[in-house]
């Protein structure tokens, strides 16, 4: 079931300036969908017409299948969640009454809320007793991000509404968050809709991706098919020239790897033995059938040899070869 | 001879007329507490208006800055034709004195709220009620209580010009003891008027800190 829906959604500000024309896609249950684009494309605005900050001129947006004007928009914005860049924190509420927010407004109980709260910490990586009763000016810009993120989860919304969350951090907490994040989606069921100007990000973060042109839905697939057949030149130099290389991002070493055949019998008993080697001896690192592909290559490439094991707990599930990665990429894409 | 010279003989002539420095404290802090209670009142809620109609915001704030412009004295011999002599018409001039700076402070400490801030509440769901309520008041809360302690400070000053409608206070001894060249009459009803002032700014931030909970 598709959990958003825009129906020739158009919406123009002040009768002159237009935001996005025409714009139809659907998201569904459970999936992430990362609208991206250079700024003044309109998606963020494309966003906020979910949750009724903006309202279409023309055309129709669902909500699990109810177009979202038949909805309170009060009721509407508390189940869902929002996360916006500035994060926007109550600086003179506490972190756990920060987070506690949307729960205290639909009228939660006080223990259910207090549970609650110190759950989402627990999930965000911020030890309740430590952080519950902070307020968020103590707090760094990451930690920060942390809170908005678990005040927008905390009243278990249906779709999570995401514009630029890690814009504002540095680059090794952004990556550090957005790792974490991936890892907690997969925890919860929720559909989330996700705008940033990064392709990078949207290429890493999105089931779905929808790139927007000035006003316009230009291309909404999936980061293989957007990387493998940009529709048109503008998507082409917006994913750059790299594009190559971003496709092994979004490759998982599941889809490369086959089975360990008697031929590679020494690496598989060197890493059981617990002591991973290559051929010549050089250390080895061994990927999960989840790692990308991109993280394969690198580790082959820095234990200067041709495959590296592929490792699901403790088995050895099967190797990367540096010439079934080559070859996945030729079979795969068209320039 | 310098002022501090005169202090035992204020100090004196405050001891001599203990009763009269009494009734004409006691009128003083009447004037100053109910106009300032009553601009609190008025401004607080006018300044919230304010900030929800653009419109009235200008009328507001125009007739605010307008109350503010007349002079002191002026006020006070405005509000003699219209009400006569005593307590009320004084009442009357520091009330519209005292109003200014709370509803200014009151429109910016809203305004100022991040906006980011109001768009995150307004996103979670907050009604309008609720984002005042919840958001915005408390976050302006210094700056209100900034302005209504400026307010109070004034009002004190201000309330030694009731005298001259027959509003009484502490006015009654500095101004007739300027006529008199009685230095120590001055002071015995100037000093009270300023130790005033310090104790309601002090009362003010007491409350403020009262009403923000102890944190931030």
């Amino acid at each position: 079931m598709s959990m958003i829906e825009f129906d020739n959604v158009t919406k123009i500000y002040d009768e002159r300036t237009v935001a996005i024309e025409d714009v139809s896609f659907e998201v569904e249950a459970g999936t992430t969908t990362v609208l991206v684009g250079p700024s003044g494309c309109g998606k963020t605005t494309t966003m906020t017409l979910v949750n009724r900050l903006e309202e279409p001129t023309e055309g129709t947006v669902y909500f699990e299948g109810t177009d979202v004007q038949a909805l309170d928009p009060i009721e509407l914005r508390r189940n869902i969640g929002y996360v916006i860049q500035e994060i926007g924190l109550f600086d003179h509420m506490t972190v756990g009454e920060n987070v506690a927010t949307v729960p205290d407004l639909k009228g939660w109980d006080a223990d259910r809320i207090d549970d609650r709260v110190d759950e989402l910490l627990e999930l965000m990586d911020l030890p309740p007793a430590a952080y519950r009763d902070q307020y968020p000016p103590s707090l760094s810009g990451g930690q920060r991000q942390r809170v908005g993120v678990a005040r927008a989860l905390a009243a278990d919304p249906d779709v999570l509404l995401m514009d630029e969350p890690f814009g504002a951090l540095d680059p090794i907490t952004r990556e550090n968050l957005q790792d974490e994040f991936l890892d907690i989606q997969s925890q919860i069921n929720t559909t989330i809709l996700f705008v940033t100007h990064s392709i990078e990000e949207a290429l890493k973060m999105g089931d779905k991706i929808a790139i927007f042109d000035v006003g316009e839905l230009v291309q909404y697939d999936t980061p293989r098919n957007v990387l493998e057949n940009p529709k048109s030149g503008f998507v082409k130099d917006f994913i750059g020239a790299d594009r190559t290389l971003k496709k092994l991002q979004v490759t998982m070493v599941d889809d490369v790897m086959e089975p360990a055949g008697p031929e590679r019998r020494g690496l598989v008993d060197s890493v059981e033995a617990g002591q991973p080697a290559a051929a010549d001896g050089g250390d080895l690192v061994p990927v999960s059938p989840t790692d990308s592909v991109q993280v394969a290559l690198s580790r082959i490439i820095q234990a200067q040899t041709d495959a590296i094991p592929v490792v699901d707990g403790d088995d050895v599930v099967g190797v990367v070869t540096e010439s079934a990665i080559r070859d996945h990429r030729a079979h795969g894409a068209g320039d | 001879m310098g002022v501090i010279g005169q202090l035992p003989q204020a100090w004196a002539y405050l001891l001599q007329h203990q009763g009269r420095f009494l009734t004409l404290l006691t009128q003083h802090l009447q004037l100053v507490i109910v106009s300032e209670f009553l601009a609190i009142l008025v401004a607080v809620p006018l300044g919230i208006v304010a900030t929800r109609r653009p419109r009235g915001r200008a009328v507001i704030l125009g007739l605010g800055n307008v109350a503010q412009t007349i002079p002191t004295l002026a006020i006070i011999a405005l509000v003699f034709p219209l009400l006569g002599l005593g307590f009320l018409p004084s009442l009357v001039g520091l009330f519209v004195y005292a109003i200014l700076p709370i509803l200014t402070n009151t429109v910016t400490g809203i305004e100022d709220v991040d906006d980011s801030t109001i768009e995150a509440a307004r996103g979670m769901g907050m009604t309008e009620t609720e984002v005042l309520r919840r958001i915005q008041l408390p976050l302006s809360l210094p700056v209100i209580f900034a302005g209504i302690r400026t307010s109070a400070v004034v009002n004190v000053g201000t309330a030694y010009l009731a005298f001259f409608i027959g509003g009484g206070g502490l006015g009654l001894w500095v101004i007739s003891g300027i006529n008199l060249y009685n230095m120590p009459q001055v002071l015995a009803g100037a000093i009270p008027g300023a130790l005033l002032a310090i104790s309601m700014d002090t009362g003010f931030a007491l409350i403020e800190r009262r009403l923000s909970g102890e944190g931030v």
